[in-house]
């Protein structure tokens, strides 16, 4: 991976700077785990351990293991080791941005016509398909889906106007 | 004994039924697609289709889901040996040998091996299953809380002893998972925490949303950094190649006998089939003769690590069955399925429900029988899914990702938490943080929490419940020997003064 890295321009990220990130921001989240656990008691009550003990000593033991592993990036040397390069980002957002909007999009516009927009604008953009393949598959696979879950498993999906507009 | 082989036949006889037999093929193929294409393991891929056994009866659900596991087992060496992409975490090792084998124009033959040698491994698991099950089921009809708690103990301890990963970051995303977990309703006594007031946490954190998010939305996330290009060698596999490689494999008895260990025993203990892979094939090097010659093509290469994952994977599932505890990231999948078609898990499985345990058994070696042909035929067309652009399978999979998020609870705002797994799954995979620890963490930590407040409770606080008799201590040692395991290794290989063995050979 760190190969690909140099090939493509070799800027991005540190790798050192993400692992304090995630190390940190973990820590964060267990320190609200540990303000959670101190508001609804981490002691004994009247029937045994109170609901916050567990959860407290579970976030303690994450914030003391994510110190440790602080402590281990920041007590070894930097490598100037990439995380992966702006390029490479480019492409991981370029998932997820659309998959953002899509899932943002779903309780409207229901999972099926969703899908078909998600489809098809991925297809055109990233794989550079001519319009008609993208609409082909991008109609093809949520009707399948229509016909597995809706009508075979009887399992209901989320519906938007199109449906309704269909009589589902 | 001679009931439990009555159950078995029993059970066969479910198994055999048209429309079970029907759901067992189409579970393989679906396995091994999910298997073949990146972004879907053998983990998320049953979460997605979780959803459809819903209205099954549970026999037929558990038969259909766990054939997508033994697809998914397979599926991954395809892709391993023809492109040189584990398209799974425990076909990394397959690689080594079997993508040489490919390029020198030997893929039928490394095909074979490898599926030959998934199928020893997991029969040899199976029948350890058969035999073994039974016993510990009954044995553990008389843990109470505290041997309950030392179970589950022993198996997140071997986590962080066994795993290739830094053992502070499998501790903080164990513990990390438990803290998720523990969002939400408190089992034991009816309060409602970590919640914050926010109404969509009053469910707390369903793992198979973190499953999905963290190895579906994850895994696509890294495949799309790499900018995979599928190149891979041409996949043939006619019927001479099979009955030559057949008449070669049996000369690797002896290999293929210690990998079934190594997998049935990295099985049991919740590391799962990735390490058993890798430490088989690791140890196959050391004493093998061609040993130096190991990453150029070497069949020995192939069925070291396959058979040894497929027993891993295969045995993940004894202590699932008898103990309610699963030994692998699919396991606890089907662990949650068990939890939704109303069964519940462990010892008393066996007395209660045997039609379900034995139908799942004697699916295990039905399941394995008609995964080997449909892979030994088939593998052209599975080979030809690889061949289709990521631009178009990356965005399917994210709407089968989504579909499966949403069904488990039927709530939009879940779909939202699988794509935040989903990220955080890739930091953290990026940063050499296990994902099966904090996995399994999310599934248990209810159970785990709550046979250790029981624990304390009969006590009165004391910790010395947990070393009360010969049984919750000799458990609770075992596991504080696999949580310092590498310091204890460590401490050895000084005290001998020569390098740690099989540190040294992965």
């Amino acid at each position: 991976m760190s190969d690909a890295a140099k090939e493509s321009g070799g800027r991005g990220p540190s790798h050192r700077g993400v692992e304090i990130g995630v190390a940190a921001f973990m820590a964060l989240l267990a320190l609200i785990g540990i303000y959670g656990s101190l508001k609804v008691g981490i002691g004994w009550g009247a029937e045994g351990p109170k609901a916050g003990f567990f959860p407290f000593y579970v976030s303690l033991a994450v914030i003391i293991a994510c110190a440790v592993n602080l402590a281990k990036v920041l007590a070894s040397a930097d490598e100037g080791e990439l995380f992966a390069s702006w390029d490479q980002l480019k492409l991981v957002l370029a998932v997820v941005i659309p998959t953002a909007i899509y899932v943002a999009a779903i309780p409207y516009l229901g999972i099926y016509v969703a899908s078909t927009i998600l489809i098809v604008a991925f297809m055109k953009w990233l794989g550079r398909y001519p319009w008609i393949y993208a609409i082909g598959v991008g109609a093809l696979v949520p009707f399948l889906t229509f016909l597995m879950f809706e009508l075979w498993f009887l399992v209901p999906l989320p519906k938007g106007p199109l449906e309704k507009m269909l009589g589902y | 004994m001679l009931e439990d082989v009555g159950n078995l036949i029993h059970g066969f006889a479910v198994v055999v039924q048209p429309f079970n037999l029907l759901l067992m093929v189409v579970g393989i193929v679906l396995g091994v697609i999910v298997g073949v294409l990146p972004g879907l393991g053998g983990a998320n891929g049953v979460a997605i289709l979780l959803p459809l056994t819903f209205s099954m009866s549970p026999t037929s659900a558990i038969i259909m889901l766990s054939c997508i596991y033994w697809g998914a087992l397979f599926g991954g060496a395809i892709t391993s040996i023809l492109f040189n992409i584990p398209g799974e975490p425990w076909s990394v090792a397959t690689t080594f040998d079997g993508y040489p084998m490919a390029q020198q124009g030997r893929a039928g033959e490394a095909l074979t091996a490898a599926f030959t040698s998934s199928f020893v491994g997991a029969l040899f698991a199976v029948i350890m299953i058969t035999l073994v099950a039974p016993l510990v089921a009954n044995f553990a009809l008389r843990f109470g809380p505290a041997e309950i708690f030392s179970v589950y103990f022993l198996a997140f301890c071997s986590f962080v002893g066994l795993s290739k990963e830094p053992p502070f970051k499998t501790v903080a995303s164990m513990m990390f998972g438990f803290g998720l977990g523990a969002v939400g309703l408190d089992q034991v006594t009816g309060q409602l925490r970590l919640t914050f007031g926010v109404e969509q946490m009053l469910n707390g954190f369903d793992f198979l949303i973190a499953v999905i998010g963290l190895f579906g939305i994850g895994e696509i996330l890294l495949t799309m950094e790499e900018g995979l290009s599928f190149r891979g060698s041409p996949a043939k596999l006619n019927l001479k190649v099979v009955f030559h490689t057949w008449k070669e494999l049996p000369r690797y008895w002896l290999l293929s006998l210690r990998s079934c260990l190594i997998g049935c025993w990295m099985g049991i203990s919740p590391a799962g089939a990735t390490p058993a892979s890798f430490m088989s094939y690791g140890i196959a090097k050391r004493i093998s003769k061609n040993g130096h010659k190991f990453g150029t093509g070497q069949i020995e290469g192939v069925v070291a690590p396959e058979t040894a994952a497929h027993a891993a994977g295969t045995s993940a599932l004894l202590p699932m069955i008898s103990l309610g505890v699963p030994g692998s990231p699919t396991a606890a999948v089907l662990l949650g399925g068990l939890l939704i078609w109303g069964l519940q898990p462990g010892p008393l499985l066996f007395t209660e429900q045997k039609d379900f345990v034995w139908g799942l058994i004697a699916s295990m070696y039905m399941g394995n029988i008609v995964g080997l042909l449909i892979v030994l035929t088939c593998v052209p067309l599975f080979a030809a899914i690889l061949r289709i652009p990521f631009s178009v399978i990356a965005p399917v999979i994210l709407v089968f990702c989504a579909i499966g998020a949403y069904t488990v609870h039927n709530n939009t705002f879940d779909v939202v938490m699988m794509l935040v797994f989903g990220v955080a799954g890739y930091f953290m995979k990026k940063c050499n943080y296990p994902l099966a620890p904090m996995v399994l963490a999310i599934v248990l930590g209810d159970k785990a929490e709550e046979a250790f407040r029981q624990s304390l409770l009969a006590s009165q606080g004391s910790l010395g419940v947990f070393w009360s008799n010969g049984l919750v201590s000799t458990i609770m040692t075992l596991g504080l020997i696999a949580l310092f395991w590498p310091i204890i290794q460590a401490g050895w290989a000084r005290l001998r003064g020569r390098p740690t063995g099989l540190r040294a050979a992965e």
